[in-house]
């Protein structure tokens, strides 16, 4: 215990002397003790505060799910009708690949390291991260690595058009001289993520208040921990597997090619050996956040939280070792085929034991249908419907007839859109008021997940049928059977997609101002972050909190 | 150092063994391969002559070949389909020839279905071994002397080696990189 808070001090000592040297640029009249943000321009650039990072990141993560969902905009009109109306084939590629990359690395991604900003340091009772000025660097070069991205789609012979998954060869042989800049934003990325996940894991580690014992931890932290050692392990390799597409393409290696000797299959395994725990990483936080949400509204305590931590911990163990059910249809033989069937079934246990305690902690409990309540419900319910389908493309030979079809897209949409976005949203609407201080436009608030959720299943869930019939993803036209379907989903994407500019009116509104909050926002909500004011001053916890019992 | 510094440090560490693991994952993914025989990934070493030969069976071994990427060659061999007793040696040549007018180097790729047979085809001379420079026109018979293995489990009774024809011309050596068997 004693090592702890020292190394709290002395992390403290550490940010106050950081964020002295900023001040004193601007201001010397402050105290350090009391000073509040500096002004303008200079206080983003150059902030190493958590607060100020996370809303960053938050921001970020917004304005990319906005151009991530503008692509699946023009996805989903060329697919309203069949045949070639809109974009010619090569741009429909470039705008699957980005939109896939734009969702996964600058949406959900930006917007799960944004929340463990702000509230890693309050929910532990820390005065900030440990490592603040990492953690503006991690924050500072992801528009850089976005801004290349999306700049590759003005050159000359378009952006990435190999999907976000890069398989070579199309990523080697078959791609356009572009393929470099993709390869240093994916580069950009990875190391944001890893400096990110190094932070949380070392605030996690030392800056918990005295008292904060590992089991005392909000899952919400617990899931974040587990998480960045995902990060940690898999993005080096994510890394090393754009290295070697980029060394093959510009430098005469043949690590996928095998005219060289080498083995276009075993790109993908090093990409889903990234790729599987990648999709954990984009989950798990989730979890933590409906953790925390759940017992607000039901006003009971968290049901089996020690199953929980551990089932979180089994999910990222298995996460390592299923990563071919990717590739059941490359001609694995068959001990690999069962080998990989199972674990990944297997996987459902811990997920099982999640959704189980969720349900019992609501069950008898004395529920309120607040926003963050509703989405929360919604994520336990549609994730669920995700899982399932996972687990039926977990099956070997019925994996042979889902393969790259609408299915797989159906299925991973549940997960990601209605099982991450939507967990994403209940916890922006859960401190949002935490956050500003300021209660958000409830009315709006229940029109924007009334109707995200309506569009949002129009939208996926005739995906899963249309799949099964056997329409290939990636394609921008189809055939004729398919198209009223298509045209159904289509209507079901253009409404998720303006349903979201309410998401953005009701966080802009929210900013500027509304009923003000006190500190414990919501009655039912537990843990230190309703302990400081609202909206949460600059600097908290300077002095750590006490824990109670 | 402080225990955060070690920490840190630590976590360091892991990412650049993280990267490194990935590089490493190419040559221990041939090995996994080699052992284990699972992606029908044949040997390019030069096998040894078998001393015994099992006449109570008979396998079917079929040859194909694919050229990629139009290359400018025509590859195919003599006989379509041998039929083989485990352990004895047969010969088998493959005509190829460059239909281009320029001069051009052919590398052929081997592959054997199904995977897991790969391991107990053994080549003790095939023309895969090394690349062919084949002027404009000209044909050149290119041989191949293999076994099967008497070890080859019963439920294989016929194997196919399908060789993939490429065009190395612009890129020079074969196996300049570390994804290369050796």
């Amino acid at each position: 215990m004693n090592s702890i808070t020292q190394d709290q001090k002395d992390s403290q000592e550490q940010i106050k002397a950081q964020e002295g040297v900023i001040t004193t640029e601007h201001d010397d009249s402050h105290a350090e003790e009391h000073h509040g943000p500096a002004k303008g321009l200079k206080r983003w650039l150059y902030t190493t505060n958590h607060k100020d990072i996370g809303s960053m990141y938050l921001i970020f993560s917004l304005v990319m799910f906005l151009i991530g969902g503008t692509m699946a905009m023009v996805i989903r009109a060329e697919l309203f009708q069949p045949g070639l109306q809109l974009v010619d084939p090569h741009f429909f590629n470039q705008m699957t690949t980005v939109h896939g990359l734009i969702m996964v690395f600058g949406a959900v991604m930006p917007a799960f390291v944004g929340l463990a900003n702000w509230m890693v340091p309050l929910m532990i009772g820390a005065p900030d991260m440990a490592l603040p000025r990492m953690n503006n660097w991690s924050f500072w070069i992801l528009p850089f690595a976005f801004a290349i991205l999306l700049g590759s789609l003005f050159m000359e012979g378009g952006g990435p058009a190999f999907g976000w998954t890069f398989y070579a060869p199309l990523s080697t042989t078959y791609s356009n001289d572009n393929t470099a800049l993709f390869v240093f934003a994916v580069h950009i990325m990875g190391i944001s993520s890893i400096m990110g996940a190094i932070n949380v894991i070392v605030t996690i580690v030392n800056m918990r208040a005295p008292g904060m014992t590992w089991m005392k931890l909000p899952l919400f932290v617990w899931t974040w921990l587990i998480t960045a050692f995902l990060l940690i392990a898999v993005m080096p390799v994510l890394a090393g597997v754009v290295t070697m597409v980029l060394t093959d393409k510009y430098f005469g290696t043949s690590f996928f090619n095998a005219m060289g000797g080498g083995d276009p299959v075993m790109f993908q395994h090093i990409f889903w050996f990234f790729g599987h725990p990648e999709v954990y990483i984009m989950i798990l936080p989730a979890f933590g956040i409906v953790s925390s949400i759940i017992p607000a509204f039901s006003r009971k305590k968290l049901f089996g939280y020690a199953s929980m931590v551990y089932a979180t911990a089994s999910i990222a163990f298995l996460s390592f070792i299923v990563w071919a059910h990717h590739m059941f249809t490359t001609g694995m033989p068959l001990a690999g085929e069962l080998f990989f069937m199972y674990t990944t079934m297997l996987i459902s246990v811990p997920t099982g034991v999640k959704v189980f305690n969720w349900v019992a902690t609501m069950w008898r409990g004395s529920l309120s249908f607040e926003v963050p309540m509703l989405f929360a419900i919604a994520f336990v319910v549609l994730f669920t419907i995700g899982g399932f389908s996972g687990l039926m493309l977990a099956i070997t030979p019925a994996d042979f007839q889902y393969h790259d079809t609408y299915f797989v897209v159906a299925h991973f949409h549940y997960v990601l859109v209605t099982g991450a976005i939507f967990s994403i949203m209940a916890g922006v609407y859960y401190w949002l008021p935490k956050w500003t201080g300021n209660m958000f436009d409830i009315a709006l608030a229940k029109w924007h997940f009334w109707l995200s959720l309506v569009s949002v299943n129009v939208l996926f869930f005739p995906m899963h049928f249309v799949g099964l019939a056997g329409m290939p993803r990636r394609v921008p036209d189809y055939a004729l059977q398919f198209a009223d379907f298509n045209a159904i989903i289509s209507i079901g994407g253009f409404a998720f997609g303006l349903s979201q500019l309410l998401f953005v009116a009701v966080v802009y509104k929210c900013i500027k101002g509304g009923d003000k909050v006190p500190a414990k926002v919501w009655e039912g909500a537990e843990g230190l972050e309703w302990e400081v004011d609202s909206p949460a001053p600059y600097h908290t916890f300077e002095t750590p909190p006490k824990i109670k019992d | 150092m402080t225990s955060q510094g070690k920490l840190i440090q630590k976590l360091a560490f892991a990412c650049i063994g993280m990267f490194g693991f990935a590089f490493a994952l190419v040559p221990l993914y041939d090995v996994f391969c080699d052992i284990t025989g699972l992606n029908g990934k044949p040997s390019l070493e030069q096998a040894k002559v078998s001393d015994t030969i099992d006449k109570s069976r008979i396998v079917d071994v079929g040859f194909i070949t694919h050229i990629q990427n139009q290359a400018p060659f025509k590859v195919s061999a003599d006989q379509a389909i041998v039929s083989v007793q485990p352990g004895a040696m047969s010969k088998v040549v493959f005509k190829a020839k460059n239909v281009s007018n320029e001069s051009r180097m052919m590398q052929a790729v081997p592959s054997v279905s199904p995977g897991l047979a790969a391991k107990y085809m053994h080549k003790i001379e095939c023309f895969c071994f090394e690349q062919q420079a084949l002027e404009p026109g000209e044909e050149a018979d290119l041989a191949l002397m293999f076994y099967i293995d008497t070890a080859l489990p019963l439920e294989f009774e016929e194997l196919t080696l399908s060789y993939t024809v490429f065009d190395i011309t612009q890129s020079g050596q074969m196996g300049s990189s570390q994804g290369a068997s050796k």
